[in-house]
């Protein structure tokens, strides 16, 4: 029987494996950040370790810093302990660092694929569960906890016990003003947010082949909020072609090889998957989220629904709870629903092409009375490239503020956050109660939807423009 | 991590029940970037009252913690055993721990014994009449001995060979270093390296 690729990706990093025990896997990649790094380097210290791989480890700054002002001092004393404590482990343990104000700092997970660190085959991870961004290459990448962290610190190594497989197909051609992130909306809706449990899920058909590089990352990275351990796209043209002019791809013979291996990295045709689910891209519209978890959500044509509608009594109790959270009324258009900030950022849908397809609905329009819109580019040179192409002037122009790189209004652990009560379009991952700042509404949503939303002010897709 | 044969020490009586991990470390606590110093922290909220056993000074030195059921309830933080290591115990007997407690608490090289509660009884009477009783728990021998008992316990053997062994995941992972190394002989050239950096 044929294996699967995430099958093949394990296969090829076993250091060990015997029975009874879990997989000890070689790790290709380590990914760091300031906030789950700290004590896994105390670890280190307290038991006179030394990092492994220095050379397969790289940090930058992103989940506390702030987005304006990044030449002052850091203001918030928790966060400015965190940020000066990763300098000083970077420089005692011999560890690349890019900080803040540095050409490459930004958030991690846009940082290694625009090096180019990020490619097809590897076993990356991170003390950070949208960790599975990277699984866009044909990566097996997943986020692990702290002490985690310190193992792979120490050894380049981590146990794992084998995941199961999940195929999700997506076939067809999406309808215009349709995006990856309203495909894995729309998947975590169909499947839930326990529905990954367990497993590796593996996006395939012609939907998703005809996706691009950065649009593959932004379905990956949401495989962790259908409770996934890891999500993955197998490696075509399209992957090599993008990582070809990258600072840290193969060069000269390596390259050829490379690319040889990275051919054979896909699921073969009889291998069997645990799980299997199917979808029609045709079928996919506009998505948004309703409720405080991913899995809360529905087409944007739609409304509230009605929890009493709702057969299953614990969906049915959490439908209620989140709408009293979100303040919402069953029955009401979600086209009604007016907005208070639109956040245009992170791992999910901060890149170069995010910006892009933002800024060609909000070029000549102007900002909704009393909204503010937030656009946070993911890393450093996603900002410069933005500005050489005058994406800037464009957000500006339109009325919305510009920002340096980070984490921002993706999680309420820097200066920018909602207000309680303040209602969110965010394109970033988590709707959480409290995710974007204490009392916090967020509605997730692609980048053309925030963008109509930012004219508008009430939730809207690109069509309703017109 | 230290090997762990067996300890004699004395005790300090707990009598609470469901102690969770809110309690043994605060969350204010968890702002820190160490694995150390959070003595401090242990319980607390509690310590602020004169009269709280921890602030005896019959009890001072004890590394023995006897507490009651279900201890370490609550969120999964890490930061819970070592406060109470930072603190000096080496060893908490209950009759009940919650599961991920109990799990950090071995990985990290904290015994955690489970004995009867009518044992648990005996030993905090035992306690409160002569504080400097000495208790010693052998995991070795797999029991408690103090005054004319012998508690017997139970403990997994992987759990058990690990403490005696002193070996964390890391220190387990290291015995087999050798097999890393020897992938790492193997691994392709062009996998990618951070270092030198190149942008
Ligand atoms: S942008 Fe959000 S999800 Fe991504 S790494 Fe930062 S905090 Fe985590």
């Amino acid at each position: 029987m044929g294996k699967t690729l995430s099958e093949k990706i394990w296969a090829d990093h076993v250091v060990r494996s015997a029975a009874g025990e879990p997989d000890l896997l070689y790790i290709d990649l380590h990914l760091i950040h300031e906030v789950t790094s700290p004590q896994a380097f105390d670890g280190l210290r307290l038991a006179g370790r030394k990092v492994r791989r220095p050379d397969l480890t790289i940090a930058t700054e992103d989940h506390n810093t702030p987005t304006l002002n990044i030449d002052k001092p850091i203001a918030d004393p928790v966060s400015k302990l965190q940020i000066d404590t990763l300098r000083n482990n970077a420089k005692e343990f011999g560890i690349r660092i890019h900080s803040l104000g540095d050409i490459d700092q930004g958030i991690v997970h846009v940082v290694g694929p625009q090096l180019g660190i990020t490619q097809p085959g590897m076993t990356i991870v991170c003390g950070d569960s949208h960790t599975s961004t990277h699984g866009a290459f044909g990566a097996l990448a997943f986020g692990i906890g702290t002490s985690q962290v310190e193992h792979v610190l120490a050894t380049q190594t981590l146990p794992q016990s084998k995941p199961k497989t999940m195929a999700i197909n997506v076939d067809g051609t999406l309808k215009p003003g349709v995006t990856s992130k309203d495909i894995i909306l729309a998947i975590i809706a169909q499947i839930g947010t326990g529905g990954g449990q367990g497993y590796v899920l593996e996006y395939r058909g012609s939907a998703i082949r005809a996706l691009s590089m950065e649009a593959r990352m932004t379905i990956c990275n949401m495989s962790i909020e259908a409770g996934a351990r890891a999500g993955l796209i197998a490696p075509d043209e399209k992957t090599f072609e993008y990582l070809k002019s990258k600072p840290h791809a193969p060069q000269g013979a390596d390259w050829d090889a490379a690319v040889e291996y990275w051919k054979t990295l896909n699921s073969d045709a009889d291998a069997r998957f645990d799980h299997e689910i199917t979808l029609k891209a045709e079928n996919i519209s506009p998505f948004i989220t309703w409720g405080t978890n991913p899995g809360q959500g529905a087409p944007l044509d739609g409304k509230v629904p009605n929890p009493a509608d709702i057969a299953d009594v614990e969906d049915r109790g959490a439908a209620e709870r989140a709408l009293e959270y979100m303040g919402l009324t069953a029955g009401t258009p979600f086209k009604e629903i007016a907005i208070d900030t639109v956040f245009l950022g992170s791992c999910t849908n901060g890149r170069i092409e995010d910006l892009r397809s933002a800024a060609q609905i909000l070029k000549g329009q102007k900002i909704a009375p009393k909204l503010r819109m937030l656009v946070v580019p993911g890393s450093a040179r996603v900002r410069l490239q933005a500005e050489a192409e005058g994406l800037d002037k464009v957000f500006l122009d339109f009325g919305a503020e510009w920002r340096q790189a980070g984490c921002s209004m993706c999680l309420g652990m820097n200066p920018d956050q909602l207000t309680a009560g303040e209602r969110s379009a965010s394109t970033s991952n988590r709707n959480f109660e409290g995710r974007q700042g204490k009392g916090g509404r967020t509605h997730l949503v692609s980048p053309l939807v925030a963008a109509a939303t930012a004219i508008r002010g009430t939730l809207s897709s690109p069509a309703d423009l017109n | 991590m230290e090997k762990f044969i067996s300890h004699t020490g004395t005790v300090l009586p707990l009598r609470r029940t469901n102690v969770d991990t809110d309690q043994i470390i605060p969350a204010v606590y968890l702002k820190r970037v160490t694995k150390s110093g959070f003595e401090d922290g242990l319980f607390s909220a509690w310590r602020n009252d004169p009269e709280f056993v921890m602030n005896k000074p019959e009890h001072k030195g004890a590394t023995i913690l006897v507490a009651g059921a279900d201890f370490g309830t609550g969120s999964s933080r890490e930061h819970a055993v070592w406060a109470l290591q930072n603190y000096g115990f080496k060893v908490v007997l209950s009759s009940r721990f919650a599961d991920i407690f109990r799990g950090n608490s071995q990985k990290a090289g904290l015994l955690t014994v489970i004995i009867p509660q009518e044992k648990i009884e005996v030993l905090w009477a035992a306690v409160e009449v002569n504080p400097s009783l000495e208790v010693s728990v052998d995991l070795d021998a797999k029991n408690v001995r103090f005054a004319d008992e012998v508690i017997g316990f139970e403990i997994d053997d992987y759990t058990r060979w690990r403490l005696m062994e002193g070996l964390d995941d890391i220190g387990l992972t290291l015995k087999n270093i050798a097999d890393v190394d020897a992938f790492e002989e193997k691994r392709p050239s062009f996998k990618p390296q951070t270092l030198p950096a190149r942008s």
